[in-house]
């Protein structure tokens, strides 16, 4: 199962919603052009916010066998750009733009064991994963943690599929996940494939690192949509081209940057592959590192961002104490 | 009104298509070593290469960043492969585990790896889906590999579709015609044959009663029995494993010493091994050996009958690349069957229900 990112657009038309939690909505698709979803495939979708069409990304939590169907589970996340509450508003009949499946997150079928772990809506990429390691007759282990029972996405379907197989943490009964215990039981053959928030994967790949774990071993995928602090609208200068825009809160620099006539250079625009990187002269506030192209040392330094998906913020501690007063201003050359 | 069940026969594409979700030979255990090298299967490009364990390793021969073929590069450490352009390390997983002039590794960074086998003496590739690579579906070629059998083989590179191949082993009745200074002979097409087909192989067995021994045969026979004279029975007994491997328990006994009742005590018996990895729509890898299970120790007689398979295997090489030609040549004409053609047809049949299984049966126009 290779990489693949061929975009095929088609129609995706709405056959089934389900609330699945009070903030996930399940929604299957029918597909114009039909392709089974292998395990950890997502789907890009056009949807439209205050009348202007941006793109967001979801991962398939199952397809039928003939691939005519694919579903996606959408979250409502309380900091919304706006896409989540627009898919959420699709009703059966629905039609939108979506890509057919696309492969950033392939599992690799050979492992000698597995863990799959999955924060909260980041059990949407593992589900996939999960079954097909079962049917496999796999060694696997699925991690899932979340807030609340109640606000964990098909925890009853899970539990029923995978067993013992199956460890949940869940915060408010205070079992939350605990990252060293759970690094302590991977040895040096093990897969971990994750998804969640980045504050769960930059615990784990320091986790990785300090016990000397095989790099390529730890898998993961991120849309670049998780950062450390919720997005606040903030200022980005670059005075090399007299420019000054506004980033709003549910929109990337680079797209505020496009926005304002700067001819921007970008590829994945999830903070992998560092082509949107821009150099920074000034800051007043804090850097929020949402990319995975910086090493950590890179990111502490603050000399550069990948705009397409990092974000400045009033406070480096993420509290903004001072509403009146602070946006954070970012000086840049491009 | 009845509405009547109409049967579909098997069809005479005259280009068949090839089942990805098989194990196909992709190459012989001793091409494959630490220095990379290119094979393409089933249109996939590949790079194959040994780890420092010695484990075989089939990469998709293009790095993920420019698609520059792995194959050219050079393998380094425990497993890795380096691209020879800028330098991208790759483990026997396909993971990216080194990226020129950044302190991270993009995520996204791997190039498929595919499960791979080694048995028999063949390096098998799996291109399908990796889910479902269960080694205990590689055909039965046990005999390449045990010691009660001896014998070696080569590689044809045969400018044709690989169903072509498939067509010349299922009906050996080509021999009086094509190989007839070596095992052709009239009874080939004046015998009857019998063909079965059960599961996922197709059998097609002929015997020949009382016959003079072709060249070929008469100097096996004389390996065993020296001096030997007189009348033989011969067998071919051709029996074909889904997609693309084709066994023929070949042999020839002293006439009427009760070989066709199973005692081959008194004659000679070897194994044609042939499979054949379709390497694109119109050329395949045909992979063939000779067994045999007397003369053991005869180094000798391994190399004289490497050379003689080669010989007359050259006969179809020259005829399924003018037959590949012509077919190209004549676009409007189609295929006839006829009745020596059951076992191939079998074969075509148990082939295109597996590529329906997969979706991927072209229909035929």
């Amino acid at each position: 199962m290779a990489a693949s990112n061929i975009e095929v657009w088609q129609t995706g038309t709405v056959v089934e919603t389900e609330a699945v939690t009070a903030e996930t909505r399940r929604l299957v698709l029918s597909q114009s052009q039909p392709k089974k979803a292998e395990p950890g495939s997502h789907i890009d979708v056009m949807v439209t916010i205050n009348g202007e069409r941006q793109r967001r990304s979801y991962s398939v939590v199952d397809s039928s066998e003939d691939g005519l169907r694919v579903a996606i589970s959408v979250f409502r996340a309380p900091q919304s750009r706006g896409g989540s509450v627009f898919m959420q508003g699709l009703n059966v009949g629905d039609q939108l733009e979506i890509t057919q499946p696309l492969q950033n997150f392939p599992l690799r079928v050979g492992a000698p064991r597995y863990v799959l772990l999955a924060g909260g809506i980041g059990i949407t990429a593992m589900l996939n994963m999960a079954r097909v390691l079962r049917n496999i007759k796999a060694d696997y282990t699925l991690v899932y943690a979340g807030r609340s029972r109640a606000a964990m996405a098909y925890l009853p379907q899970l539990e029923a599929l995978h067993g013992d197989a199956l460890h949940v943490h869940v915060d408010d009964e205070g079992t939350a996940l605990k990252v060293d215990a759970l690094l302590a039981g991977v040895d040096a053959d093990t897969e971990l494939y994750m998804c969640g928030p980045i504050r769960l994967m930059d615990a784990v790949k320091r986790g990785w690192d300090a016990r000397g774990l095989s790099v390529p071993n730890l898998r993961y995928e991120t849309f670049g949509n998780s950062g450390w602090f919720d997005p606040e609208e903030f200022v980005v200068r670059v005075p090399r081209l007299g420019v000054e825009t506004t980033v709003g809160s549910g929109e990337s620099m680079l797209e505020a940057l496009e926005g304002a006539g700067v001819d921007m250079m970008f590829d994945c625009r999830k903070g992998e592959c560092g082509l949107c990187e821009v150099r920074l002269l000034g800051l007043e506030g804090a850097v929020d590192h949402r990319d995975v192209f910086y090493s950590e040392r890179q990111q502490h330094a603050a000399a550069k961002m990948c705009c397409c998906v990092s974000r400045a913020v009033s406070s480096g501690t993420g509290a903004r104490k001072d509403p009146a007063g602070g946006r954070a201003v970012v000086t840049i050359d491009v | 009104m009845t509405a009547m069940m109409q049967s579909v026969s098997s069809t005479t594409n005259k280009v068949l298509g090839y089942p990805l979700n098989a194990w196909y030979v992709a190459a012989w255990d001793h091409e494959v070593t630490r220095k990379p090298m290119s094979r393409r299967i089933a249109d996939r490009p590949l790079a194959l290469y040994r780890t420092e364990d010695g484990k075989a390793v089939a990469l998709a021969d293009a790095c993920w960043h420019r698609l520059a073929p792995l194959s050219m590069g050079k393998t380094l450490g425990k497993d890795e492969i380096q691209c020879p352009y800028h330098g991208i390390v790759y483990n026997s997983a396909g993971r990216c585990v080194s990226m020129p002039a950044q302190e991270t590794i993009n995520p996204s960074a791997t190039v498929p790896s595919f499960p791979v086998v080694e048995r028999y003496r063949y390096v098998w590739v799996w291109l399908g889906d990796a889910t479902q690579a269960d080694p205990t579906l590689i055909p039965d070629m046990h005999q390449m590999s045990s010691e009660e059998w001896a014998g070696d083989g080569e590689t044809i590179f045969a400018p044709c579709n690989y169903q072509l191949v498939l067509d010349n082993l299922m009906d050996l009745t080509h021999e009086e015609f094509v190989h007839s200074s070596s095992i052709g002979q009239d009874e080939l097409s004046e015998s009857d044959f019998k063909v079965t087909q059960d599961g996922n192989t197709v059998t097609v067995s002929r015997w020949m009663l009382d016959i003079d021994a072709p060249p070929f045969w008469l100097k096996n026979m004389r390996d065993k029995f020296p001096g030997f004279e007189g009348k033989v029975d011969r067998w071919q007994i051709i029996t074909f494993q889904s997609p693309s491997t084709i066994n023929i328990d070949v042999g020839v006994a002293k006439a009427g010493t009760g070989a066709p009742e199973g005692d081959r005590s008194q004659g000679v018996n070897g194994f044609v091994m042939n499979t054949i990895s379709p390497e694109s729509a119109k050329t395949c890898h045909y992979f063939w050996a000779f067994m045999r299970n007397y003369r053991l120790d005869s180094q000798l007689i391994t190399t004289q009958l490497r050379k003689g398979v080669h010989g007359v295997f050259g006969e179809d090489e020259a005829m399924l690349k003018a037959q590949q030609e012509a077919i190209d040549a004549n676009p409007d004409y189609e295929f006839y069957n006829l009745n020596i053609d059951a076992g191939g047809m079998w074969v075509r049949r148990l082939i295109e229900r597996q590529l329906t299984a997969e979706g991927r049966l072209i229909p035929t126009v």
